[in-house]
């Protein structure tokens, strides 16, 4: 078992996303010192994909800056490595299935556990191919996190019955991305969830302000937040670690308030 | 292991939410191949709309120029839109309409399967949108217009490499957040699975019209199929039904830019290595980290850092080869058909020409080969005469 409970044990679970490598490693280390101080119960870290299929252009775009800026996975784990002798809190990473696959799974997941990586999200893999990684995972006490979506309908209960970690709702139909509104029906998914596995579920994809946070947080265990983060760092850049901070401050109050 | 695969290839890596509409696309599949109806309405379509069966010309110049086997010319140019494409759009596109869906959209790269899916969203009052990279819409204006002049929407995709990669991204992304009324008409034999399997047995038709024209010309089957590839539709297209005939060598061509030396090229065996990319598993083009390849061709169409599937699969077992041709090699082939049979071919399909005219002439006289001309070429003539220095208006 991983550390991914912890983040889940006492209250609502705020949980944050930034492309590591944005715009620069040693940036990304102090954001992510100040996501961890400001109270994030969990944190994604984003190995930079070249093509990632499931992003909108907030997340691509820092992706790709990530990339121009020289990070690789190589470079991810010595980061995490580093911020593992004073953090901790549980981190997983988020990326797709060429990352992993092209580094060998069983290196890629071996280095996560060493590194201190509690979960793997791969946006890319559905229940159908989790398989071959998850053997590695199951190995090496990483959790690969399952993904529910709208349009999942006959499949939530399958999908949950498996999970690992922490379950991670799409709230929405498209790709990530800041929205107005969320219009699916987050109880009925959660009430199937709950049906069939005690591993909590958290509310991802379109949440940017506290009311939002609250919401999502309210119908599940938590709130995931990306595009918003990524947004900060995209206009401030170098100088992105306060109004990052102030900003994770403010939506972790919200959600640790309910 | 899950569904789809060839080999250890094919597979379906794609987000959660596309996995219901996969499913739902592989069960009205599986459904209406084998319903009789469906089966004659798709003739129909394809022999009174697109003008099948294409013709099998014997290239009795190039023959002889070449001094070595017979050549035949599949004429896919010559059909309705001007390539192979239009084969796997009706077929999908019918399909679609029988599940009731609405809208249409498409990736294109050369514009050849933009245009076939405006044409066929135009014939079955269909919405279209089609993703096309920035750089293809510069490299292949003329298609541009005829999507639009068809009634579709054409999107310039600016992601990433402004290519075809981009535009398969990017469609991908416009289909989970739009599937209810929308079916994603993919383009090649690529992709997750059903995808690889429908365009297969969509383009299939090619392979099974050759076997028939050349025992009915020639009493025998040929010694060897040639055709290009990019994603593989026309090369699957045109070795399907010859797979189970071992005598007769099947060649793939890819496309390899500047070279297979340089990073200036597209040959994803000749230069790839396994990996997982949209939705399937199969060869790419990637740095040492996983990072795709960014490709490059002449050939808009072959300009992918992927191969399909089974493709992939009959080069492990070794049933299919597949060589690396140039952008020198495939401008000369080009030159060279339009000179010696009056035909202009595709610059994709002058791939596989151009390997042609290497082998014809290490073979006997009494052997024979067929091209597969997937498309022909009056889209490419303004690049080619860029190439060669001359610069004309469209």
């Amino acid at each position: 078992m991983s550390n991914i409970y912890k983040a889940f044990e006492k209250k609502k679970a705020f949980i944050t996303y930034i492309a590591v490598g944005d715009p620069d490693l040693d940036t990304s280390e102090q954001i992510i010192r100040a996501i961890a101080e400001a109270g994030a119960d969990l944190i994604e870290l984003g190995i930079p994909f070249s093509d990632p299929t499931a992003e909108g252009p907030v997340i691509l775009e820092s992706t790709q800056r990530a990339l121009q800026a020289g990070t690789t996975t190589d470079k991810v784990f010595d980061l995490v490595k580093k911020l593992r002798r004073d953090i901790e809190t549980p981190m997983v990473f988020m990326t797709y299935a060429n990352v992993v696959f092209s580094y060998g799974s069983e290196r890629f997941i071996s280095m996560c556990q060493k590194v201190g990586i509690d979960g793997l999200i791969l946006p890319d893999i559905p229940y159908e191919e989790k398989a071959e990684f998850e053997q590695y995972c199951k190995q090496y006490d990483v959790d690969l996190i399952s993904l529910i979506a709208p349009t999942s309908s006959n499949r939530v209960a399958m999908i949950a019955k498996e999970a690992k970690g922490f379950i991670y709702i799409v709230s929405s139909l498209g790709v990530t991305g800041t929205r107005s509104e969320i219009n699916t029906d987050i109880d009925s998914i959660v009430s199937v969830i709950r049906e069939n596995t005690d591993v909590p579920c958290a509310v991802g994809f379109g949440i940017s302000d506290p009311k939002q946070a609250i919401e999502m947080a309210e119908a599940s265990d938590g709130a995931i937040v990306g595009s918003a983060i990524v947004k900060i760092i995209a206009k401030e850049k170098e100088k992105a670690v306060t109004p990052v901070y102030e900003y994770v401050k403010e939506m972790a109050e919200a959600v640790h308030s309910i | 292991m899950s569904k789809g695969r060839f080999g250890v290839h094919g597979g379906q890596y794609i987000p959660e939410t596309l996995m219901n509409a996969v499913i739902e696309l592989e069960q009205a599949y599986n459904h209406y191949k084998d319903d009789p109806t469906f089966q004659k309405e798709l003739n129909e379509l394809f022999n009174e709309y697109a003008g099948r069966p294409s013709r099998l010309y014997y290239a009795k110049k190039m023959s002889e120029d070449l001094g070595g086997a017979k050549i035949y010319l599949k004429r896919e140019d010559l059909n309705h839109t001007g390539a192979h494409k239009i084969n796997n759009v009706l077929g999908q596109a019918l399909l679609a309409k029988k599940m009731g869906k609405t809208r249409l959209i498409a990736e294109t790269g050369a514009g050849q399967h933009g245009v076939a899916t405006a044409t066929a969203a135009a014939l079955m009052g269909m919405e279209c949108v089609v993703f096309m990279g920035e750089e293809d819409t510069r490299r292949q204006a003329l298609n541009v217009y005829k999507m639009k002049l068809l009634g579709s929407q054409v999107v310039p995709v600016k992601t990433g490499t402004a290519t075809l990669k981009d535009a398969v991204s990017e469609a991908m992304r416009e289909w989970t957040s739009r599937i209810e009324d929308t079916h994603y008409c993919l383009g090649s034999v690529m992709g997750p699975h059903p995808f690889p399997t429908i365009v297969r047995d969509f383009q299939a038709v090619i392979s099974k019209e050759i076997k028939e024209q050349i025992l009915e010309k020639e009493g025998r089957l040929p010694d060897a199929v040639i055709a290009c590839v990019g994603g593989g539709s026309n090369a699957i297209g045109a070795f399907y039904h010859f797979i189970e005939d071992k005598d007769v060598r099947l060649i793939g061509c890819e496309a390899a830019g500047r070279g297979i030396d340089t990073f200036e090229t597209a040959a994803t065996l000749n230069t790839g290595r396994l990996g997982i990319f949209h939705g399937m598993k199969s060869y790419l083009c990637q740095d040492e980290y996983g990072q795709i390849a960014p490709v490059y061709s002449i050939s808009a169409g072959l300009d992918y850092p992927g191969i399909g599937p089974e493709h992939a699969h009959l080069y492990d077992i070794g049933r299919a080869e597949y060589v690396a041709i140039t952008d020198e090699q495939a401008v000369d082939a080009f030159e060279y058909l339009s000179r010696t049979e009056g035909i202009i071919p595709a610059i994709e399909s002058a791939h596989a020409i151009a390997y042609a005219m290497e082998l014809a002439p290490t073979m006997n006289k009494d052997q024979i080969i067929v091209i597969n001309v997937s498309g022909r070429g009056d889209k490419d003539c303004a690049a080619i005469a860029r190439y060669r220095g001359e610069d004309i208006y469209e």
